[in-house]
């Protein structure tokens, strides 16, 4: 089998696996919020949420019925072969991915407002390229709903304000969200850089496993009392009250221009569907966040 | 909190004896529409069309399913509620004119919704944003499809459901809202949460 032809099945499977199983350690945090909520409605949907879990994986159909826009996040290594046709490949497995998984046709034209029927369009799925030493592609498929999209924010803050600024900034967006994305959520918080390197960062933060803080102490503890802050509001599981609201606060950042401090928050629901795999040179393949049988 | 079990088409009499935090399950006719398909059938109104299917007593799901078709028939594979904010522009409209008895979405609805549903003997159900397949199996079937032109998510699907639930009451047909109380809420912990962080208001 050629390399594309490898590349477009596990992209293709990527899809599959993201939507209908979420990550261990995304269940594990929704369980433990369950076992924790003291607020009855909001462990009323906790309850419904995990049923929900067990029912997609017993029928094997999506977890949620907006199975986002595709995303992919790519690391090539510099000497892998064909690179120019992977973008190729990963439009033939969104398309089929719409057809046989199924997922949901979520790709319209902004003018025409015609839905393309297959996921794909102008620049979608969109992909995220990073070139890296060796011969191997890292895969990694986000699905993003796009509920918790609408209440992702970006901002200038001040520099003089600092981190206290970053603080508030993530608290009234979380407050202001309220029910709309889904709550539980998972927050990427990306800093500095410029405007749209913060949302680029803050997305991919969304990929860091929920059980991982960041490695850096200082900011660790930073994504820990924002958690904990916004966990206070009591908006909690889809907004009709409780104590969970946000499983975990995912910090990354970019050095930053003196005069300016860009900050951005992207949000994403308690469906927080990933899925990575990597394809080796000799074109073994290994799934790196769900078990294949 | 009550536990109801309505059957559609519903009576306003029948809707006014929820309150909010009752637990209500619906059976017979549903019907998706999201934003494309409220401003079709507002503009169908305001044109004196009939609309495909008559909507007095019925259950409206904001709601963009996945949808297979398997030898000429219809199946839903996932079918989770969308954020009803969208629709707020039109449903107290949607509600006056069709007569709908039951809106179910997640997110929670406005002042605008929460004024007509009082009106005229509405209410809203919250179901549980994401449990696309706990919906889907209490669809029974897909009765027919109208405005498919709009796409799969924007059409408007008719389903028959069996007690699709549980809906939480979150907006009742005297005035109350469940996501406004929890929005009060979380005002007055914004003092104490910005004093925590050590911000000023």
């Amino acid at each position: 089998m050629g390399i594309l032809n490898i590349v477009e099945n596990v992209a293709f499977n990527l899809i599959k696996q993201a939507v209908i199983y979420l990550p261990e350690d995304v269940k594990q945090a929704l369980r433990k919020a369950y076992a924790e909520e003291t607020s009855e409605a909001g462990k009323t949907q906790l309850k419904a949420i995990l049923d929900n879990i067990d029912l997609a994986e017993k029928y094997q159909a999506p977890i949620c019925q907006d199975t986002g826009t595709i995303i992919f996040y790519i690391k090539a290594g510099a000497k892998a072969k064909d690179l120019d046709k992977i973008e190729e490949a990963l439009m033939k497995a969104t398309k089929r991915a719409t057809v046989e998984v199924p997922i949901r046709p979520n790709a319209v034209n902004p003018f025409t407002q015609k839905n393309s029927g297959d996921n794909t369009g102008r620049l979608i799925p969109w992909i995220n390229w990073e070139i890296v030493s060796g011969e191997d592609i890292e895969m990694t498929v986000l699905p993003k709903g796009g509920g918790a999209e609408n209440v992702c924010v970006m901002g200038m803050l001040v520099p003089g304000e600092g981190i206290m600024g970053v603080k508030k900034f993530v608290v009234d967006a979380v407050m202001k969200a309220g029910a709309k994305p889904c709550p539980p959520n998972i927050l990427g918080v990306g800093i500095g850089g410029g405007s749209d390197i913060a949302m680029k960062i803050a997305k991919k933060a969304l990929l860091r496993p929920l059980n991982a803080p960041n490695p850096d102490p200082e900011i660790a503890k930073l994504e820990k009392e924002i958690l904990e802050a916004v966990n206070m509001t009591g908006i909690g599981p889809m907004g009709l009250g409780g104590k969970t609201t946000v499983l975990s606060v995912n910090i990354d950042y970019a050095h930053r221009h003196p005069a300016s401090y860009p900050a951005a928050v992207a949000f994403n629901c308690w469906a927080s569907r990933r899925a990575t795999a990597r394809i080796n040179a000799d074109e073994t393949v290994e799934y790196l966040t769900h078990k294949v049988e | 909190m009550t536990v109801y079990k309505f059957k559609t088409p519903m009576s306003e009499e029948e809707i006014r004896k929820l309150k909010v935090n009752d637990v209500l399950y619906v059976s017979g006719t549903m019907f998706t529409a999201r934003d494309q398909a409220h401003k079709r059938a507002l503009e169908y109104f305001k044109q004196g069309k009939t609309l495909p299917l008559n909507l007095e007593g019925l259950t409206v799901f904001h709601c963009g399913p996945i949808v297979k078709k398997k030898d000429d028939r219809w199946t839903i594979v996932a079918a989770g509620p969308t954020t009803s904010t969208r629709m707020e522009i039109f449903e107290d409209e949607f509600i006056k004119n069709f007569k709908v008895r039951v809106i179910i979405g997640k997110g929670g609805m406005g002042k605008r919704t929460t004024e007509a549903m009082a009106k005229y003997g509405a209410i809203y159900g919250a179901f549980t944003g994401g449990a696309a397949i706990l919906a889907a199996r209490a669809i029974k079937s897909v009765k027919s499809v109208e405005w498919l032109d709009l796409g799969m998510p924007e059409a408007m699907w008719i389903l028959e459901v069996e007690e699709f639930g549980p809906l939480t009451v979150a907006i009742d047909s005297h005035g109350n809202n469940l996501f406004m109380e929890v929005q009060k809420n979380v005002e007055e912990n914004k003092k104490i949460i910005y004093q925590k962080l050590g911000l000023s208001p």
